[in-house]
């Protein structure tokens, strides 16, 4: 199986956990695995991407453009701003809550996300959720890194066994944290299993 | 036992496996996690250390590589620099055990401050340097470079770029750590003492030995040939070998040549490779070295062949390469008819998010302590390597220049001698004064300079991760030392006034500032506050119902915590550390709390 799959937001949401989680799966699934992930500077409220590619013919530490299978998007603008990764038959998994730029009472842009999730409405292929109220639900934004990794699972598209992903969680998570995450996890696999059935 | 690594941590594994018995650096992305590495797996009996700076870490590890022992040396690019008057002098004496010196390059830069190619300066100090292509391909490597430098006594460069740094893989990681065995050190003065006569000898020998590593690394394993279609052929080096690959899996037929020792250049290897070929292009990140070694060799050889590259205008100079960017000019290169997929210009505009202080930085205070200390007076402010370069940014907009580690102090210096009627700030942070502050203040005195040095003190190496330094009082073999004093070395300096404070408290920051600004000759202010993400503050501040939503808390501190909302400001809790900062600015006293 060969499969890219771009994981991005802002630093602090837990893209990283998210990224290891599936390779680790992937590679419990015998598969070849090779990533590359924002380190530094840019980590501080700076844009994060995680470049996961499963297979053997994969060269390139990051995703070539429109190669992308999956888009695991943390935030409605980053989601655009890595949009060119997506193929065209790819699909975009968009959690549709804002994060405002650190900067953003200084510098005022309005930025509000609307017209980024338009925008993904009208061009691309995606699966919406709404982070902050499915996490509200969850107990805590901390959940929202295995959500949308359980929204990816479901639609099918992660193309690694539910199963597989649920034992890395449990070995990747604190053990008070398993049961919990498990749910987020479950919770986020039946929007992408619904989303995907329609 | 398989495991899931960055290629830093598998530069480290070789490493381990090949036996290192000492292991010494400096914290610089993209190089850093090679020595955390060393420190997590079982390591007994390696000597491990971040040590003052790359001079000093290299120059320990000579030793060790005088006495037989296997010594890895880390660093980043500009490192490398520091570390140059040991390694130009090292590469005419040699060594006995193997050294590697490890000098991770940055195309970009992401997190540097040049451009420049280890490869040059592999050329330029006549020791080999290997250049690994994937966190795999660096496993192998750094142990073939110990195996190199032990058979030609010399010391040998490993540069990885970011992309092989932080790029993920999965390696066959020793389950054990067996450390070399050694003679131990021999004196012999003939060898061991650079003099004149020496050197003009041991240069003759170098040359000779270079033409043999040139044709042994002629049938280096990594040095690689592909594909049988060859009047159009393509060099790569690093990472765009991995681009060029990318692409070329589609056209397998294509020659596709690496060169993983750019230097000594394998000559025999490539003259063979290049039979029929008619035009080469190379692809290669930062310097044109390859494109130029083709080019010599052409010459020499009075080669009928086009080389194509950086110097051709065929390649940017600038910036890293991608499979994008490789793509398009092999399609252009090979008159291939596929199509170039534009990017999509048709995206709402993006939100800026670049990098700030964090909220409750204990930089921010001392930057907006100084800027209001010093209101209305004519400044210069030299910053320097580290988080609190940051203090460039609107609002604080504290940092006039920015040159390399230790710059700040010296150039404050020279400020001061230029223009007697402004007052000249030096900012330096604790590990960066270690590194290469001290030397300054002494020119500083010495000198007769009227500067301010302000030591940011938050008692660890931020920017980097983290990483203890001189101050700290612990180190990487995990004992706790006797952590050495900023105030005792100004002390013995023999500094006017030397005074600590803590930044978060504002008014007795300004008065102390304005106070040290007044009396002629060097000063130092300490401000001493431990970074905010080393320990966690469960204090938040709070906005009261007293807030008149002026925004001044907004405009003065920038501070990433505070929102400004339609009737009043709101502090971000997940951010605000309590550092009170915005409570000692506003106007009419709307914010308090710090409460846990």
């Amino acid at each position: 199986m060969n499969k890219d799959i771009l994981i991005c937001g802002v630093g602090g949401q837990g893209t990283v956990l998210a990224s290891r989680i599936i390779a680790a799966a992937a590679m419990a699934e015998g598969s070849t695995v090779h990533s590359a992930e924002t380190i530094g500077m840019a980590q501080r409220g700076g844009p994060v991407t995680s470049h996961v590619r499963i297979g053997d013919e994969a060269y390139s530490p990051l995703i070539p453009n429109k190669k992308a299978d999956l888009i695991i998007g943390f935030e409605p603008s980053e989601v655009v701003r890595n949009i060119n990764y997506l193929s065209r038959d790819g699909i975009a998994v968009v959690n549709t809550s804002p994060v405002k730029p650190v900067t953003e009472s200084l510098l005022k842009s309005g930025y509000d996300g609307t017209e980024m999730v338009s925008y993904l409405k009208e061009n691309v292929n995606c699966i919406f959720v709404d982070g902050n109220t499915e996490c509200e639900k969850l107990g805590s934004v901390k959940f929202l890194n295995i959500l949308l990794l359980g929204v990816a699972a479901g639609s099918g598209k992660l193309g690694i066994k539910k199963e597989t992903i649920l034992e890395e969680i449990k070995k990747r998570v604190k053990e008070k944290f398993v049961d919990a995450n498990t749910k987020a996890f479950l919770t986020g696999y039946e929007i992408g299993d619904a989303k995907e059935k329609r | 036992m398989k495991e899931y690594v960055m290629g830093n941590a598998a530069i480290a594994l070789g490493a381990l496996k090949a036996g290192v018995n000492i292991a010494c650096g400096y914290p610089g992305t993209p190089s850093s996690e090679i020595i955390e590495t060393l420190s997590k797996y079982p390591h007994e009996g390696l000597h491990l250390e971040w040590s003052v700076n790359e001079k000093a870490a290299l120059e320990v590890a000579s030793a060790a590589a005088y006495s037989g022992a296997r010594a890895l040396v880390t660093m980043k690019q500009v490192g490398l620099n520091v570390a140059s008057d040991p390694l130009m002098s090292l590469a005419y004496v040699g060594v006995e055990g193997g050294l590697v010196v490890v000098s991770a390059d940055d195309p970009g830069p992401i997190s540097s401050q040049t451009e420049q190619d280890t490869r040059r300066f592999a050329d330029f100090a006549r020791i080999p340097v290997f250049d690994p292509s994937s966190p795999e391909e660096a496993f192998e490597m750094i142990q073939d470079a110990f195996e190199y430098s032990e058979k030609y006594k010399t010391p040998v460069l490993f540069r990885p770029t970011t992309r092989i740094d932080h790029g993920y893989a999965s390696i066959d990681a020793p389950d054990s750590y067996i450390p070399k065995s050694f003679e131990g050190f021999k004196k012999d003065a003939g060898r061991f003492v650079i003099f004149p006569r020496l050197s003009y000898k041991n240069h003759g020998l170098i040359e000779e030995r270079n033409v043999k590593i040139g044709e042994d690394l002629s049938s280096y394993r990594f040095n690689t040939c592909e594909g049988s279609s060859f009047k159009k052929a393509v060099l790569a080096s690093g990472v765009s070998y991995m681009y060029a690959k990318e692409f070329l899996k589609d056209h397998p037929d294509i020659r596709l040549i690496k060169v993983a020792t750019a230097y000594p250049f394998p000559e025999s290897f490539m003259l063979d490779k290049l039979k029929g070929v008619e035009t080469i292009i190379c692809l290669e990140e930062l310097s044109p070295y390859l494109e130029e070694q083709l080019l010599k060799l052409a010459g020499k050889h009075a080669l009928d062949i086009k080389v194509l590259g950086k110097i051709s205008g065929h390649v940017p100079h600038m910036g890293e390469l991608s499979t994008d960017i490789v793509k398009t000019i092999l399609i252009k290169y090979l008159d291939l008819k596929e199509d170039i997929t534009p990017e999509d210009d048709s995206l709402p505009k993006l939100p800026q998010r670049p990098p700030v202080l964090c909220a409750g930085c204990p930089h921010r205070a001392s930057f907006y302590a100084v800027k209001k200390a010093m209101e209305g007076k004519k400044t210069y402010y030299c910053g320097d390597i580290g988080c609190y370069t940051l203090g460039n940014a609107m609002p604080l907009d504290m940092v006039d220049t920015c040159l390399c580690m230790g710059a700040g102090v010296t150039m404050a210096q020279g400020f001061s001698h230029i223009d007697d009627k402004g007052k000249a700030f030096a900012f330096i942070g604790d590990s960066t004064f270690f590194a290469s502050g001290i030397t300054g203040v002494v020119n500083a005195i010495i000198n007769e300079a009227d500067i301010t040095v302000c030591i940011l003190d938050n008692s660890t190496t931020a920017m980097t991760g983290h990483q203890p330094h001189p101050g700290t009082g612990r180190n990487m073999m995990g004992h706790v030392v006797n952590a050495v004093s900023i105030e005792k070395i100004l002390e013995g300096i023999g500094l006017e006034k030397i005074v600590t404070i803590d930044p978060l408290d504002l008014k007795k920051a300004i008065d102390t500032i304005r106070e040290c600004a007044d009396i002629k000759g060097v000063k130092a202010i300490i401000f001493k506050s431990v970074c905010i993400a080393l320990e966690r503050s469960d204090k938040k501040c709070e906005v009261s119902d007293k807030c008149i939503n002026c925004g001044k808390c907004i405009r003065e501190t920038g501070c990433p915590a505070l929102i400004q909302s339609e009737n009043h400001v709101t502090i971000d809790r997940s951010l605000c550390s309590g550092c009170t900062l915005c409570a000692q600015v506003c106007p009419v006293n709307a914010i308090g709390g710090a409460n846990e």
